[in-house]
């Protein structure tokens, strides 16, 4: 009730007023709006990026070999240190049944083993399902083998994310990698927490109806 | 003499001058009362009262109305906004499209709006209503907002609804004073100064697309996105409806509006219908798209698809 006087205590001048100019014999039918002669946007100014740009992927990775040093700096070393020494093992799924190294990577894709994507023959680069490496940069062409519809979707900017302009003549537009959302060895798009709840009039239990937004969010919270 | 003035003032103190003062004193207290609202409440300028219809604005007008309108803003809320007016672009009808597959229902979207369009804090509103709907259905009577915990859950799917900006749009036909209207991209507008707060258009959303403005909204200076524009995002007095409007004072320059900006799964996809090239048209094309209630022949501009 409380809002209802205060939006009356608002519109007292708005009614009469509205009232007012329509008894002016001035109705907008058919006004300016549809004559409305619409101009061109200007053009971009000089030295303004358009055009759509895909964010890049890190390069040839590195791995952890042991704690960071007095300094702080990680330790790290690069594939092709230890595996142009070792032997690759074809059937090899997951990271939890090696002896050293990639011990915590839990790999959770499809049915993929290691080899099905790293290129035994340059551990610095990866490997097309026809044996051609391709170089990490360009991971998406690799992830595209299997996942045509989503290839496809990206392709039209109907999946990944993107940021800046739709309208690419008049800016630039930011776009997504499948590995900037995507871990390629748990691929599942992590689940989420709704952080912020909008108040709703609509569809709220009616015991509760004219609670505030906080105690929707406190009950929510409270939820699980 | 001396007798003559006791007199005097033993019948100033009598019952009945006592009475009558008391009751002229009532009586201007309750007609001061009664008027108090016209003194109290919000302000308007002369200038505010007398501004014409949006449309009806020259140049000239609008020249000054936007001073005016940057001017209070300053005063109400100690921010230096930019108040634009955006018009729209030629050749341009502007679609949007969900891939409901990807939406996992985490509301980023939700919050982006209530922060882009300068919402009141306190009651947390946003144009963009997120339904967690059964699988099954695409009735969005049957969804919910109020759920909680981690999402997508099981056997849900995840509908985030705003203005449809339909090409028949019902809250334009019942607005007594022609305060909303469609714009040439499509987009469906509130002049919120010429809004009288009847809330027929409420009624008239079959989306619950609209909002009303119960109070003047309270936004901490430091919070307020200052880019903003007349038909769009500027603080909005208080008594009128709002409506999300498409960014369009982002989408008329061509940049992305901030739903879809904010969404980190990428479900949301934004464009141009005209351009043949355009990842919307490829989207209708290509897509077994919905729209929503569509047996009211509002003839939406939302659609909703899925992968699969």
């Amino acid at each position: 009730m409380a809002r209802a006087e205060r939006s009356i205590s608002c519109d007292w001048l708005r009614l009469p007023v509205a009232l007012v100019v329509l008894l002016m014999g001035l109705p907008l039918t058919g006004c300016e709006q549809d004559t409305e002669v619409l101009v061109a946007p200007a053009p971009p100014p000089p030295g303004t990026a358009t055009g759509v740009r895909i964010l890049p992927v890190p390069g040839v990775p590195r791995i952890e070999a042991g704690p960071p040093d007095v300094h702080g700096a990680r330790a790290t070393v690069a594939c092709s240190t230890c595996h142009s020494m070792k032997e690759p093992v074809a059937s090899q799924r997951s990271g939890a049944t090696l002896a050293s190294f990639h011990q915590g990577l839990e790999v959770s894709h499809a049915s993929l083993t290691c080899l099905s994507c790293h290129n035994e023959k340059n551990y610095d680069t990866l490997r097309l399902a026809d044996g051609r490496s391709i170089a990490y940069e360009q991971v998406q062409e690799l992830c595209a083998q299997c996942h045509g519809t989503q290839a496809r979707n990206y392709e039209h900017g109907a999946h990944g994310g993107m940021s800046g302009y739709w309208d690419t003549t008049r800016g630039e537009q930011v776009r997504n990698q499948c590995t900037h959302c995507h871990d390629p060895h748990d691929p599942k798009f992590p689940h989420m927490r709704p952080k912020f709840k909008a108040r709703d009039r609509f569809l709220v239990p009616m015991n509760t109806g004219s609670a505030g937004a906080k105690g929707e969010v406190a009950r929510s919270g409270e939820g699980r | 003499m001396s007798e003559n003035s006791t007199a005097e003032t033993k019948s100033g103190l009598s019952r009945r001058r006592l009475v009558k003062g008391l009751g002229a004193t009532l009586g201007v207290t309750a007609f001061g009362a009664a008027l108090s609202p016209l003194f109290g409440g919000p302000k308007v300028s002369a200038d505010e009262l007398m501004q014409r219809h949006y449309k009806e604005l020259s140049p000239e007008d609008k020249k000054k109305v936007l001073e005016r309108l940057q001017a209070e803003a300053k005063k109400s809320y100690g921010a230096d906004v930019e108040i634009g007016d955006h018009r729209p672009t030629p050749n341009t009808k502007f679609v949007y499209a969900i891939n409901l597959s990807i939406c996992n229902g985490n509301g980023n979207c939700v919050e982006a709006c209530h922060r882009e369009n300068n919402h009141d804090r306190a009651s947390k509103e946003s144009y963009i209503r997120v339904l967690e709907m059964p699988k099954g259905t695409m009735d969005m009577e049957k969804g919910s907002t109020t759920y909680t915990g981690t999402v997508p859950a099981k056997d849900k799917f995840y509908l985030p609804v705003q203005c449809q900006q339909c090409d028949e749009p019902p809250c334009v036909d019942v607005c007594p004073v022609q305060a909303t209207w469609k714009e040439q991209d499509g987009i469906v507008v509130v002049d919120y100064n010429w809004c009288i707060g009847c809330r027929y258009c409420m009624a008239a959303c079959p989306y619950h697309a609209r909002r009303f403005n119960w109070q003047k909204p309270d936004v901490p200076t430091l919070e307020i996105n200052k880019k903003q524009s007349y038909l769009s995002n500027r603080i909005r007095p208080q008594g009128v409806v709002e409506k999300c409007h498409f960014c369009l004072h982002r989408t008329r320059e061509g940049r992305l509006p901030a739903c879809l900006e904010a969404c980190p799964t990428g479900a949301r996809v934004f464009g141009n219908i005209l351009a043949p090239k355009s990842n919307i048209r490829w989207i209708l094309e290509n897509k077994r798209v919905y729209v929503l209630k569509e047996e009211l022949g509002t003839k939406p501009s939302f659609f909703y698809f899925f992968d699969k």
